[in-house]
């Protein structure tokens, strides 16, 4: 069996004065692996607690394959999840902790199927052991197997690998995205680990102050960010002010701090005013003082180098570029190019990895204040 | 949309009130109880209170008034009562957490890690409950008693002057306090001993505290919620106690606990002894909020 | 080092007085329930079983023990269920006049128990009502109730409110999440508090005699007689009782011990 699709429209919640999920409206199609990405306060938790049916909301209404649930109950609704500490039942042992859901609605072969479920995680074997004597993996994989077992049409994650180790961490990313494949349920994962959401998603949702900001598959939002809060969210950016002068063949003309910069047309979410050049640092070469840019490459520069990092497969240098303000470059550990701090150098790239994004002036850098505000107002809430 | 806004309000409204709904039928029952049996009968007390007696009617008959020299009456009557009851419930309250904090420290820390042996320990300050306190009460009479192994032997050793006597002293009564309401104190106190974080108290030796310092700035205030509700617990009940004056003391050593039992019980005499219990009441009521304000902790229950 | 020494032997050994001195009247009691002592019991007369194998050899004794065995049960159960109510509903659930509903269970814990007694008293006698077994259960109850709140509050409060959260997404209505977690998970705290809630019952003297009329209990009629000499029997019953509370409490220990050591290994 497989899953239903999810359907939220106009869902919004508010906690007093504060609004978590603003007039929120998606569809996560049958089968999927949807990611909801976001900072902490973004209201993507409170999202999996409406579509839980833990939380009501204020307004707007959920669907499940086409029907109306948004007035039944918790206990009512065929959406299990995996809670974000797990909340395994402390005075059962584990095979009774998946089979509660069995149980519940007195299904038949109950041992049986949750036997079955426990081989999926691999830990028949722990069967007759209480969640305190389980490692912190050991218990995550039984908190999936009791929302698996149940066969929802709808499987929520809340954060479910937060609380592991980075190695344990992508062990269980490569383990659920196979059990997800296995199963063919829908599953809703709410994370704010970018590369998490990345790797395991079909479709990644990146939440902001309620707000969805931006949906599609991962590489679609690497490549193109839509907002100055995605492209920071998702991978790093470096973003540089300035104002579109003209438009020829297919390339705006961009004026930053004196330098002309080109972006494609249809890379560029405004094509007049203001607005903010985007590169990702990895497209971002190197060139010494005096060298030549690349032919058709946007050249920018000279500038300081402020700080340079070797991080193994890569070395990031921070540039100081006068006007522009301090630029990232991740460079492979390839050439001899290199440079020390204090030195002079000029930055390249190639115009079709620029974007351009309307420049709002918000916070951009995905843990700026206005985001630590409302985790603060959501914490205080309810 | 206007139809969606209007189902998922009134969704987030009926889970609302279908909790509130819950609350007060849990609620309820003994809220109610308490009413019915604590603040009515308390009422009628103060009611009573006010009552005067009917001169020349039968044994206990009072009818309705507005009697305010019934307390004029009891305070001016019953002063060295009432300033015994605080007098003595305090001094036993101290000298119960002075031997009642040791004690579960010893328990609750010490025994930590020897789950057995502080199991048995908590038992054993439990238990005497089961025994009776009044039973209890009695077996220290006896054991203090003027003719008592005990008394002699101090008196042989010289420790006790020929003509003293251990029972009948205000002495006694305060140890008979003290020794019953022991566990009262113990208890609260074992509770947030048992929970304090020895990491703590091995940080503030780290930072360079001494043991007592130590215990002074970290162990005492992590530990005060226990030591004020099991001083409450002693005080109050200490402070409206009347057996252990009935049975360790003499006529010298009454308090009000004793003179509202008799009031009622043997003069028959229901206005003075409500005018008395109300009094009590107010002033403990109101050293208690003195108290709890004081020392800051004010979710108690 | 030598403040080492001071918390490491001083600290036991001062407990160890602190148990003597708790525990010498049971000590007394315990022996003097073997006196061969006629009608009082103050003199040791001779050693004798034979209180141990007559316990109701003084009828009254039995009598007010099993009032008071009665009457602990019945204060214990009706007080555990109203209390753990309202002790849920207070960690568990907002409302209005929540400040109220708090002094209300605390008044009664600040109130001297010569004041309940004489309050309650009063508004029997009021209501015309004969003070006698009934009317001990009700005023047990009504002390009992915010002792057994304070006791259960505490472990509601240390529950994680997501574990009920999972019953509910796991299909479990509001009534089996209650009986199939909530509940297993306070059966710790309600049975520390029913333990409480008896001892309180079984050994309070003070409200029971305001509200007794002709109903005796073990407390009672040891006060009572003890002006004119308690048998015997009634050191056999306190006795007993205090070694039967041992034996129970410390046979739990030691079982709940030997599963924490299954469970290590």
């Amino acid at each position: 069996m497989s899953g239903r699709d999810l359907e939220l429209v106009s869902v919004t919640k508010r906690f007093g004065d504060f609004t978590a999920v603003d007039d929120l409206s998606l569809t996560m199609p049958s089968g999927s692996f949807f990611a909801l990405l976001g900072p902490s306060g973004c209201g993507k938790t409170t999202m999996l607690r409406i579509i839980a049916g833990l939380e009501s909301p204020s307004a707007g209404r959920v669907f499940i394959g086409g029907e109306d649930i948004t007035a039944t109950r918790a206990h009512q609704r065929p959406v299990n999840t995996v809670f974000q500490s797990y909340a395994l039942f402390p005075h059962l042992d584990v095979i009774e902790n998946v089979a509660f859901g069995l149980r519940r609605r007195r299904e038949k072969h109950v041992v049986e199927r949750a036997m079955a479920a426990l081989d999926l995680v691999e830990l028949r074997h722990l069967a007759g052991r209480k969640p305190a004597q389980l490692s912190g993996g050991q218990q995550q994989r039984v908190a999936l197997a009791r929302a698996l077992v149940n066969n929802p049409a709808v499987l929520l994650l809340d954060e479910p690998l937060g609380a592991l180790d980075l190695k344990l961490r992508r062990q269980m990313q490569v383990e659920l995205k196979r059990i997800q494949d296995e199963v063919g349920l829908t599953f809703v994962h709410v994370t704010h680990d970018q590369e998490e959401a990345m790797t395991m998603a079909d479709t990644v949702a990146v939440m902001n102050a309620g707000r969805i900001e931006q949906m599609g598959a991962p590489q679609e939002l690497y490549d193109l960010p839509r907002t100055p809060f995605v492209a920071n969210f998702l991978g790093r950016s470096n973003l540089l002010a300035g104002t579109v002068t003209d438009e020829h063949g297919g390339l705006l003309g961009v004026d930053v701090a004196g330098t002309r910069v080109q972006v494609p047309a249809d890379r560029a979410v405004a094509r007049s005013g203001a607005v903010l050049v985007g590169v990702r640092p990895e497209k971002v070469i190197l060139l010494g003082a005096d060298d030549p840019a690349p032919p058709g490459a946007t050249a920018l520069g000279p500038g300081t180098v402020a700080d340079v990092s070797f991080a193994g497969v890569s070395t990031e240098y921070l540039v100081d570029v006068p006007g522009a303000g301090r630029m990232s470059v991740f460079a492979q550990n390839l050439t001899g190019v290199s440079a020390t701090p204090g030195g002079t150098v000029r930055l390249a790239w190639s115009p079709q990895h620029a974007f351009a994004l309307v420049d709002d002036g918000a916070p951009d850098d995905g843990t700026g204040e206005a985001v630590e505000a409302a985790e603060l107002s959501e914490a205080a809430a309810p | 949309m206007t139809a969606a806004l209007v189902v998922g309000h009134g969704t987030e409204v009926a889970g609302a009130r279908r909790r509130s709904r819950t609350a007060w039928l849990l609620l309820a029952p003994g809220l109610l109880y308490l009413f019915v049996f604590f603040v009515a009968p308390v009422a009628v007390l103060l009611l009573t209170s006010l009552f005067e007696r009917v001169p020349g009617g039968p044994v206990g008959a009072t009818r309705p008034a507005f009697a305010v020299s019934n307390y004029v009456d009891a305070v001016v009557t019953y002063a060295p009562q009432f300033g015994r009851s605080f007098l003595y419930a305090f001094i036993a309250t101290v000298l119960a957490l002075a031997i009642g904090y040791p004690l579960a420290y010893v328990i609750g820390v010490r025994c930590r890690t020897r789950p057995l042996l502080q199991g048995v320990l908590l038992v054993l300050v439990i238990a005497p409950f089961f025994t009776s306190f009044i039973l209890r009460t009695i077996a220290w009479k006896q054991i203090l008693a003027d003719d008592s192994v005990v008394v002699s032997v101090l008196k042989t050793v010289s420790l006790l002057p020929d003509d003293a006597r251990l029972t009948a002293t205000p002495v006694a009564v305060v140890a008979g306090l003290t020794y019953n309401f022991l566990p009262f104190m113990t208890l609260p106190v074992y509770a947030s001993l048992e929970r304090l974080d020895l990491r703590l108290v091995e940080a503030g030796g780290d930072l360079y505290a001494t043991p007592i310092s130590t215990f002074r700035h970290v162990t005492l205030p992590l530990t005060m919620p226990g030591i004020v509700s099991g001083s409450l617990l002693t005080f109050i009940p200490a402070a409206g106690d009347y057996v252990n004056s009935a049975l360790l003391g003499n006529a010298g050593t009454s308090m009000v606990g004793n003179v509202i039992d008799s009031r009622f019980f043997r003069v028959v005499d229901y206005p003075t002894a409500a005018a008395l219990s109300v009094i009590l009441m107010a002033a403990v009521l109101l050293l208690v909020a003195w108290y709890v304000r004081r020392s800051g902790t004010e979710d108690l229950l | 080092m030598k403040r080492l020494s001071f918390g490491r032997y001083l600290l036991p050994v001062y407990a160890a007085l602190a148990f003597l001195y708790l525990l010498t009247p049971i000590a007394y009691t315990f022996a003097f329930s073997f006196n061969d002592a006629g009608r009082s019991n103050l003199v040791w007369r001779g050693f004798t079983f034979t209180n141990w194998q007559n316990p109701c050899g003084a009828p009254a004794v039995c009598e007010s023990v099993v009032n008071s065995l009665q009457i602990g049960v019945l204060a214990t159960v009706i007080s555990t269920v109203l209390g753990t109510m309202i002790a849920i509903a207070l960690v568990r659930y907002r409302f209005r006049l929540r400040a109220g509903a708090n002094l209300l269970l605390f008044l009664p814990m600040a109130t001297p128990e010569v004041v309940l007694g004489a309050a309650l008293l009063a508004q029997f006698l009021n209501l015309r009502v004969n003070p006698g077994f009934a009317t001990i259960v009700i005023a047990h109850v009504m002390f009992c109730i915010s002792f057994v709140v304070v006791t259960v509050k505490a472990r509601v409060a240390s529950l994680d409110p997501r574990l009920e959260e999972a019953a509910a997404d796991l299909y479990a209505s509001p009534r089996a999440a209650f009986w199939r977690v909530t509940f297993p998970l306070l059966l710790p705290g309600i049975a520390a508090a029913a333990l409480l809630a008896f001892s309180l019952s079984f050994d309070d003297f003070i409200i029971t005699n305001f509200n007794s009329g002709n109903t005796d209990t073990f407390p009672k009629f040891v006060y009572v007689s003890a002006t004119r000499g308690i048998p015997a029997q009634a050191n056999v019953m306190g006795s007993a009782m205090f070694l039967i509370a041992l034996i129970i409490v410390v046979t739990g220990q030691v079982l709940a011990a030997r599963r924490r050591r299954a469970a290590a290994t």
